[in-house]
């Protein structure tokens, strides 16, 4: 059935009457899975829009791609897109890719997952795999709390914040997730709100090309949990916010990039560094101590 | 199909029982290894570092722990290889969580456990055998595995090779359950050449995209494989799902994909079922045991068998699915059973089970650290036979 | 659609602005407001209708003075409206 039926007849012009064909992105979406499970003014449906069109800027087939998550609301991503997909376990999407991508190394491996997944339960996989530099995108959507069980406090919760386990405002220092990433070898480090779209989508573009650990840092709101819980009100309160409240600064240090809920909140592309990846580290080793006996290894 | 030459380093050697399982492994086509070192395992790993960048195809990646290596080996299941991690009773504790995604999502792949001493960290550089009711029930939910028992480094290289055959058989996780003692005593292993051994290749799918459902099951209750980046464009979950892979959460699913799991190995442990029987004939004891356990019991029938009792030894090599079957035939034919195991009752519970209260039972444990004394299972032996009369 | 110039170009041919048809797939929509807020040209408001979710989808209201930029697109988080240009075709 055209979805131009659908359509209030006002929405056109009189004399337009050609079928515009599907949403552009609907061959990305498990169209069987829709709609999805995220809330209204939720950032996480708009970064995977991004991610969307990441892919395709980027000319990745997408027979090639594999997309890994955790477990969080961010994690039900790899259940909507149309492209092998694994839902894993809490905190463990990235030792997941890790074993994906070494057996198999054309694979293009995305691993989206939420703050609390990538970098409380999973941080030790994280700083692992950064250090290794691991030819995976870890793409972080980062809500400040932990969504799908109810709003727990989260290890990048702002300062003050009231979750349902710090009912009396957070008294602990968040994780600068930028920083972190710079500090344990990452070689693409950005972070972007859920406003920058554009910003988001190049993001993603470099860091899925870039050979090498990438990450990508985009801060969403959390309509259900974390802005009503501050009282902020909605999805879009938190957009008009980010607005007036983000600086986009490439190139920033990453050590200035805390977040709290009273300061402005630094964007952009902080590093972009050359380092080869663990294959390339492994195959040249290899190379240079066992010579002829060895045979590169691609899979 | 035949195993690829490539891995397999035939011949006469005289290794420990961790290095002919890293052998075996090669030789079933295992081309990924995630580990992390721990005592007594960690030879199975060191071996295929060194062997890994020499066998085409094979990569071995030491992770930041048990978790992240028990998972990255379902990675790269996904991706098309064979995979198997190596631990002992700790780690094993740690990898529990993905035995269980293993299961549900049905993976193939092969966890060893050498065991050793326990609970907690327990005696790292001395045998235990109690990992075993952990290896049938150690992750949440309901789920089957399939574990072998070992008792020589012979057998450790060709029961590795079972094992890889089994998982892909049967899409399951299979737990390798060694001992330390067999893992570090050294013996004789002979390797054959490539062409006689039977390796069992991955059923892959032959439907193309959009027709393949994923966890759709064939008559045998398994569903063939997929690879990523095959172009199926599928996905898996550990949420309980439908035959599309889609997370669905309904009662009905979880009946049907739960009672299948289970199902899958239960209706089909007669095929899995193996095990060993010396002078059962006509024993009135029966000795049941696995592991290093079982070539002391062999001892101690001898030295009971002079003292005038008559008995037989069932050695387990595949222990779960537990073969219920023949200890119910034992235990009807009136045969006391001696359960010998190195801990404080596991597999004891299980045969007392299994005999429905025919026979007495008898537990002859202890709680490792070392291989029992021939003696004090000769004298469970004796009071087995008292209990009969 | 009138554009203004800053200064008048001489001879040259006039640009062509593109324009965008959008297409509103209205069941999909939640309600978030998202495209609505960020149109650069005001082109959509919060109509008073009620999907079949029960929120009120866009409503399109002077649907000349769009030009087929895409944000309303690229910001749904539902994939509930995109953009088509008249001539060409796209859909940014």
């Amino acid at each position: 059935m055209s979805v131009v039926n659908e359509l209030q007849k006002a929405s056109l012009s009189p004399t337009f009457t050609e079928d515009p064909g599907k949403h552009p992105m609907d061959d990305f979406l498990r169209m069987d899975r829709m709609p999805h499970i995220w809330c209204s003014t939720c950032g996480i449906g708009v970064s995977v829009n991004c991610f969307a069109k990441a892919l395709e800027k980027a000319h990745i087939p997408l027979d090639q791609v594999a997309v890994v998550s955790g477990i969080g609301c961010t994690g039900r991503v790899a259940g909507y897109v149309k492209v092998d997909s694994f839902h894993t376990t809490h905190g463990r999407a990235i030792p997941f890719a890790t074993g994906l991508k070494m057996a198999n190394p054309k694979l293009k491996v995305v691993v989206f997952s939420g703050d609390g997944d990538i970098i409380a339960i999973g941080g030790n996989h994280f700083i692992n795999a950064a250090r290794r530099n691991i030819d995976i995108t870890v793409i972080c959507i980062n809500n400040f709390n932990y969504a799908m069980t109810g709003g727990q406090l989260a290890s990048t919760t702002p300062e003050g914040a009231v979750l349902s386990t710090s009912p009396y405002g957070n008294y602990e220092t968040p994780f600068n997730l930028p920083f972190l990433a710079e500090s344990v070898g990452a070689v693409y480090v950005a972070r972007w709100t859920s406003l920058h779209i554009y910003n988001q989508t190049n993001s993603m573009v470099e860091a899925i090309q870039k050979p090498g650990f990438s990450f990508v840092e985009i801060i969403a709101p959390c309509p259900t949990i974390f802005e009503r819980q501050q009282k902020f009100g909605d999805g879009l309160d938190r957009l008009r916010w980010y607005c007036d409240n983000s600086e986009i600064n490439n190139g920033a240090h990453t050590r200035d990039a805390d977040i709290h809920l009273t300061n402005k909140i630094i964007v952009g592309k902080f590093v972009d560094v050359e380092r080869p990846t663990y294959l390339d580290q492994m195959n040249a080793h290899y190379q240079e101590k066992l010579g002829s006996r060895y045979k590169k290894y691609e899979g | 199909m035949k195993a690829d030459p490539k891995g397999v380093l035939t011949g006469s050697h005289f290794m420990d029982g961790d290095h002919a399982c890293c052998e075996g492994a090669l030789a079933a086509g295992c081309r990924f290894v995630a580990g992390y070192p721990i005592t007594p395992s960690t030879e199975v790993v060191e071996r295929f570092a060194r062997r890994a960048p020499l066998v085409e195809g094979a990569l071995f990646i030491q992770m930041e722990d048990e978790i992240a290596a028990s998972i990255a080996i379902q990675g790269a299941v996904w991706a098309g290889k064979k995979a198997m991690t190596v631990t002992s009773g700790p780690g094993f504790s740690l990898m529990m969580e993905h035995i269980g995604l293993a299961a549900m999502d049905e993976v193939p792949c092969v966890f060893v456990d050498v065991q050793r001493g326990g609970p907690s960290t327990g005696l790292p550089t001395l045998p235990g055998q109690a990992d075993m009711m952990q290896a049938r029930w150690g992750s949440h939910g309901d789920y089957e595995i399939i574990a072998l028992v070992p008792n020589s480094p012979q057998e450790c290289f060709n029961m590795t090779i079972d094992a890889f055959n089994l998982a892909e058989q049967y899409r399951v996780p299979v737990m390798f359950m060694m001992d330390e003692c067999v893992g570090h005593m050294m013996e004789r292993v002979v390797i054959p050449a490539a062409d006689a051994i039977e390796v069992t290749p991955r059923r892959y799918t032959t439907l193309p995209p959009g027709q393949y459902l994923p966890f759709k099951p064939n008559d045998d209750l398994v569903p063939d494989l997929f690879k990523a980046g095959d172009g199926y464009r599928l996905h898996v979950t550990g949420l309980t799902h439908d035959y599309r892979g889609y997370p669905n959460m309904s009662p009905a699913t979880q009946e049907e994909l739960v009672h299948r799991l289970v199902n899958k190995i239960r209706l089909n442990a007669p095929k899995i079922w193996r095990y060993e029987e010396i002078d059962v004939k006509d024993a009135e004891v029966v000795v049941v045991s696995y592991g290093i356990t079982s070539r002391v019991a062999v001892e101690a029938i001898a030295l009971a068998r002079k003292q005038g009792v008559k008995v037989g030894m069932l050695r387990l090599i595949v222990v779960w699915p537990f073969p219920e079957q023949k200890i119910f035939e034992l235990a009807s034919q009136g045969k006391a059973l001696v359960v010998a195991e190195m801990n404080y009752g596991q597999m004891f519970y299980e045969v007392d089970r299994c005999g429905r209260g025919k026979t007495p039972v008898l537990l002859a444990g202890h709680g490792g650290g070392t291989v029992h004394n021939i003696e004090d299972i000769a004298k469970i032996i004796l009071e087995a036979k008292k209990c009969r009369s | 659609m009138t554009v203004r110039y800053r200064e008048k170009p001489f001879g040259l041919p006039k640009p062509e602005t593109p324009h965008g048809e959008i297409v509103i797939i209205e069941d999909r929509c939640k309600g978030c407001a998202f495209c609505i807020e960020y149109c650069p040209h005001d082109v959509l408001v919060i109509s008073k209708k009620f999907n079949i979710k029960g929120y009120h989808p866009p409503e399109i209201t002077k649907s000349e003075m769009c030009i087929n930029c895409g944000f309303c697109r690229m910001i749904c988080p539902e994939f509930a409206i995109y953009t088509y240009e008249t001539k060409t075709g796209e859909k940014p």
